[in-house]
C-alpha cells in the first residue's frame, strides 16, 4: 500500500526528490554559480578604480606570455590528443583480442589515470634532466647528452612535455574506449566476418562508427582536462614553456594581481567551452550524413 | 604408408605469429608505462652521490634511503601530507553525503527541472577549476576561510560533486527497485528500505566512487595552491618548492605522489570500466 502512495505522492505534490536534490544545488549555486559571477566582476572591473573596464584585459593580452602561453596551449592539443586517441584505440583493440596477461596489461595502462599532472611531469623530469635517464643511455650507446629541458631548445621542451601528457592522459581515453567496445554487440563483428569482411574493414566499417558516442565523450573531456594541463610543464621546464593555466597561477600569485588572473580564467573557460561546442556540432552533423 | 595427408599449416603460423605481434605490442606499450613510474623509484631511492653521478645507472645500484628521508624531513612535507589527507578524506565524506541523497533522486525519481538539473551536473562537470578557484580565493579571503584545509574541502568538494553524483546514481540504478518496494511492502520505512536494503547492495559501487573522490582530491594541485598559503596540501607545497629545490628534492616528491595511484589503481580495476562507462553518457 505505501508503494501506492509513493507513486501517487510523485504525481501530485511536490516529488520528495527536490530534497534529495537540494543540498547539492545549494551548494553548486554556492561553488560554480557565486565563483563564476564573481569571476566575471574581477575580469571586468578596474582594481585601482573599481570601475568597469578593459584594463585587465590590455595587460592580459599586452603581456607577451600571453600569446606564448595561447600558442602552446593550443599546440599541445593538437599534437598530443590525436596521438592520444590512435594510442588509446590500439590499446583497447589489443585488450580486446585477449593476450595472454591482459589483466596485467590493462592495470599497468590504467595507473596513470590515478598520476596527477605534478607526480608525472617529476617522473619525467628524472628522463629527461640533463643528468637523467635518457642522457645516460644516449651517452652509453656514444651518442652526445643533449640538454632537453633547455630553453634554448623550445622544440626538445614541448617534445618532453608531450611525452608526459601523452604517458599520464592516454589511459582516461583508453578506460573510456574499452568500456565503449564492450557496449558492441559482438554479433555484428561476427557477421561481417562471416561474410567476409577483413579486419580493416570491420575496424572501419563496424567498429569506429558504433564507437563513436565513446569517442566522442572521450574527445570533450580529454580536450577540456588538456586545457587545464600546467604542472607537467612548470615541474620540466619551470617558467620555460608556457601554458594559459601556469600564467593564470602566475598573474594571481608571482604578480599578485587576481583581476588579470580572473581574465585568464575566462578564456580557459571560454576556448574549453567553444571548443566542446564545436565537437558536439561537428560530430552530430558527421552522423546525420551517415545515417541519411 | 604412401597415403600422406599435407596438413595446411599456414593458417596456424599465420594465427601464431599474430598472437607473437600482439604481445609484443602489449610489451612494448606497458613499458612505456611501466618504465618510467620504475625509473622515478630507481632515482628517490638512490643516494646524493649516486643522483650526481653520470651515466646514471638504470638498476638500483646507488641504492639508499638518504633521497628519501631528506625529502620527508623538509619543511611542510609531513603536514602536507596531513593536510592532503583530511582534505581528500573530507571531501569524500562531504560528497557523498550531498551527492549520494542527489544520485538516488535521480536513478529513483522523475521530477520537474530533472534535465536541467542534469545538464547543470554536465557542464560543471566541464568548467576548468581555475575558473572557481581564483574568484573563491577573494571569497574565501573575505570570510576568513583562506589557507584552511576546509576551504580547499570546499574546492575539490565542487570538483568532485558532479561525477559523486552521476556515479551514484548509476549505481542505485544499478540495484533493482524491486527489492526495495520488497521491503516496503514488508514494512520498511523509506528510509528503512534505503538503509537495509539499497545501501548494502550499492556499497561496493559507492567505495569505488569514494576512491575516486579521494584520488580527485589527492592530485589536485593548482585550487590547492590557490587557496591556502601556509595549510599546503602535499602537492601545493611540493609544487610550490619546485624552483628552489634540488633534483633529488622532487625526484623523492615525485615517487610520494605517485605511490598511492599505484594502490588506487589496483584497488579501483573492477571498477573503472563501469564508472567511465556509465557515468559520462
Amino acid at each position: 500500500m505505501s508503494v501506492v502512495r509513493h507513486n501517487l505522492r510523485s504525481r501530485g505534490r511536490i516529488s520528495p526528490a527536490i530534497w534529495l536534490v537540494l543540498p547539492s544545488a545549494v551548494l553548486m549555486i554556492f561553488l560554480f554559480a557565486y565563483p563564476m559571477a564573481e569571476g566575471f566582476r574581477a575580469a571586468f572591473v578596474d582594481p585601482d578604480t573599481a570601475t568597469v573596464s578593459l584594463r585587465n584585459w590590455d595587460r592580459m593580452v599586452s603581456d607577451p606570455q600571453f600569446w606564448a602561453a595561447v600558442r602552446n596551449t593550443l599546440l599541445l592539443i593538437v599534437v598530443v590528443i590525436p596521438l592520444q586517441f590512435v594510442l588509446a584505440l590500439t590499446m583497447s583493440l589489443i585488450l580486446q583480442a585477449k593476450p595472454r596477461g591482459s589483466a596485467v596489461y590493462f592495470y599497468l595502462w590504467a595507473i596513470p589515470l590515478a598520476v596527477s599532472d605534478l607526480a608525472a611531469g617529476l617522473v619525467w623530469l628524472s628522463i629527461f634532466a640533463d643528468r637523467g635517464y635518457l642522457n645516460s643511455v644516449l651517452l652509453s650507446l656514444g651518442v652526445q647528452p643533449f640538454s632537453w629541458l633547455s630553453y634554448m631548445s623550445p622544440g626538445t621542451q614541448f617534445m618532453a612535455v608531450a611525452t608526459a601528457e601523452i604517458w599520464r592522459a592516454t589511459a582516461l581515453v583508453l578506460v573510456i574506449v574499452v568500456s565503449g567496445l564492450q557496449g558492441i554487440p559482438k554479433e555484428y563483428d561476427e557477421a561481417a566476418s562471416v561474410l567476409g569482411a577483413t579486419y580493416w574493414q570491420r575496424l572501419w566499417q563496424i567498429t569506429l562508427p558504433l564507437l563513436r558516442p565513446s569517442l566522442q565523450v572521450a574527445l570533450i573531456l580529454r580536450t577540456i582536462l588538456a586545457f587545464q594541463t600546467f604542472a607537467v610543464a612548470q615541474a620540466l621546464t619551470g617558467e620555460g614553456f608556457p601554458l594559459l593555466v601556469g600564467e593564470t597561477y602566475r598573474w594571481y600569485s608571482a604578480l599578485n594581481n587576481s583581476n588579470v588572473a580572473s581574465a585568464y580564467a575566462l578564456v580557459i573557460m571560454g576556448i574549453s567551452m567553444l571548443t566542446a561546442f564545436i565537437y558536439l556540432h561537428v560530430l552530430r552533423d558527421q552522423s546525420r550524413q551517415v545515417t541519411s | 604408408m604412401s597415403a600422406t595427408i599435407t596438413v595446411d599449416t599456414g593458417p596456424l603460423a599465420r594465427f601464431k605469429r599474430r598472437r607473437a605481434l600482439l604481445q609484443l605490442a602489449a610489451v612494448s606499450i606497458s613499458l612505456f608505462m611501466a618504465v618510467p613510474i620504475y625509473l622515478i623509484a630507481v632515482a628517490a631511492f638512490s643516494t646524493r652521490d649516486g643522483l650526481n653521478q653520470f651515466p646514471q645507472p638504470l638498476w638500483p645500484k646507488n641504492f639508499g634511503t638518504q633521497t628519501m628521508e631528506t625529502f620527508l624531513s623538509s619543511t611542510g612535507i609531513v603536514a602536507g601530507t596531513i593536510n592532503s589527507l583530511i582534505v581528500g578524506v573530507s571531501t569524500l565524506i562531504v560528497s557523498f553525503l550531498v551527492g549520494a541523497p542527489a544520485g538516488y533522486a535521480l536513478a529513483r525519481f522523475t521530477f520537474r527541472g530533472k534535465d536541467a538539473y542534469q545538464l547543470a551536473l554536465l557542464f560543471t562537470r566541464a568548467l576548468p577549476i581555475v575558473v572557481l578557484s581564483v574568484p573563491l580565493a577573494r571569497a574565501f579571503l573575505a570570510t576568513g576561510l583562506y589557507d584552511t584545509p576546509l576551504a580547499v574541502t570546499l574546492l575539490h568538494t565542487a570538483l568532485s560533486l558532479p561525477t559523486t553524483i552521476l556515479i551514484t546514481s548509476s549505481v542505485f540504478l544499478g540495484v533493482s527497485a524491486d527489492v526495495e518496494e520488497a521491503a516496503r511492502i514488508f514494512g520498511c520505512t523509506p528510509a528503512g528500505a534505503f538503509l537495509r536494503v539499497v545501501l548494502p547492495l550499492a556499497l561496493p559501487g559507492i567505495a569505488a566512487s569514494s576512491i575516486f573522490t579521494f584520488v580527485t582530491s589527492w592530485n589536485e594541485v593548482l585550487g590547492a595552491t590557490i587557496l591556502t598559503f601556509s595549510q599546503r596540501t602535499l602537492p601545493a607545497q611540493v609544487l610550490t618548492s619546485l624552483a628552489d629545490s634540488p633534483l633529488a628534492y622532487r625526484f623523492a616528491g615525485g615517487l610520494v605522489l605517485v605511490i598511492p595511484s599505484l594502490i588506487f589503481i589496483a584497488l579501483m580495476r573492477k571498477y573503472l570500466l563501469n564508472m567511465w562507462g556509465t557515468t559520462i553518457r
